[in-house]
């Protein structure tokens, strides 16, 4: 299905939760609202006109110090789609903003989100909701911070962790 | 001039000739360095040549600890379990500019040089260093072992 097809679909399906659709170059993104994702993305993945069966990236965007961003919600979570049986994709976005910076998981939707999930725990932290395991994933339990926030001093020394027993 | 005396510093002359030349290595090998490493120990350069051509995989069948490569916050302790782990005398060199100094990776995962956990005796800049260099390196830390006060 071509991507301008696949927003009038979720429009359609959803109406006011689409926040706002774009396309450039022929990638399409939807923009939804928090409390609307994680329903967005089951029907993603379950309309059969859609079958996005592969989530291909989750991420995270922090845009305190963007040009053009100020005023608005710091983070964006970011979800590739992918389907294999109509060979299209979906990139979907959700605005978090820094004081409550929760998403609810889709763990029960693409159990490969598990580890993407707790990535961007790590290094954005943006909490999961439902998520059952959200420990970080790359760095170690003592660091302080999460390294890819704008706001991360990048002369920051970590204090050095001793052997562990 | 004593007896004692005159025996004493020629035992650690012999000591030192045969330490020296028994070099067993335990290469801690973590980031692309390690490719250099191998290219020393094979064939072409034959660290064989200054009886450092058997590796041991084993901390405490080691006597110097080669650290090759990037060492990372995460990587810190582990490093440091290694040293600990290895019989006196132990020697450690620093193999390449991340081990010496964090090199060009001034991040938040990044241990800015390995000194900061453990004693150095060499350190070997270059990314990665030339054959040429790791041999100079551990030339000098034939130097340091024979003229060094042996303890045994």
């Amino acid at each position: 299905m071509d991507g301008a097809l696949i927003l009038d679909h979720l429009r359609a399906a959803f109406g006011a939760a689409l926040v706002e659709a774009h396309d450039f170059r022929g990638d399409h993104t939807a923009v939804v609202a928090r409390d609307a994702i994680a329903g967005v993305l089951r029907h993603c993945r379950d309309e059969a006109a859609l079958g996005f069966d592969v989530l291909m990236d989750l991420t995270a965007v922090d845009y305190l110090v963007y040009p053009g961003r100020e005023g608005g919600s710091r983070f964006e979570v970011v979800y590739h789609l992918y389907s294999i049986a109509h060979n299209h994709r979906l990139r979907v976005k959700v605005r978090v903003p820094e004081e409550d910076a929760v998403v609810p998981t889709v763990m029960t939707v693409w159990p490969i989100a598990d580890w993407m999930e707790r990535e961007v725990w790590d290094m954005f932290g943006i909490r999961f909701a439902g998520h059952p395991d959200l420990r970080r994933l790359l760095l170690y339990e003592e660091f302080v911070g999460h390294p890819l926030r704008k706001d991360y001093p990048i002369n920051r020394r970590q204090p050095l962790i001793g052997p562990r027993i | 001039m004593g007896v004692g005396s005159f025996f004493t510093s020629k035992l650690d002359e012999a000591i030192g000739w045969a330490r020296k030349y028994s070099i067993f290595q335990y290469p801690f090998v973590t980031a692309c360095c390690g490719m250099e490493y191998m290219a020393t120990a094979c064939s072409h350069y034959d660290i064989d040549r200054f009886g450092a051509g058997l590796p041991r995989f084993s901390p405490r069948q080691a006597d110097v600890l080669f650290v090759v490569g990037t060492i990372s916050h995460k990587m810190a302790p582990v490093l440091k379990r290694v040293y600990d782990q290895m019989t006196e005398p132990k020697w450690v060199v620093a193999f390449g500019v991340c081990t010496c100094t964090g090199g060009f990776y001034d991040n938040y995962a990044t241990v800015q040089g390995i000194d900061t956990i453990i004693p150095v005796d060499v350190y070997i800049p270059g990314c990665p260093p030339r054959p040429e260099s790791v041999i100079d390196g551990l030339m000098k830390l034939q130097d340091k072992i024979a003229t060094a006060a042996q303890r045994f």
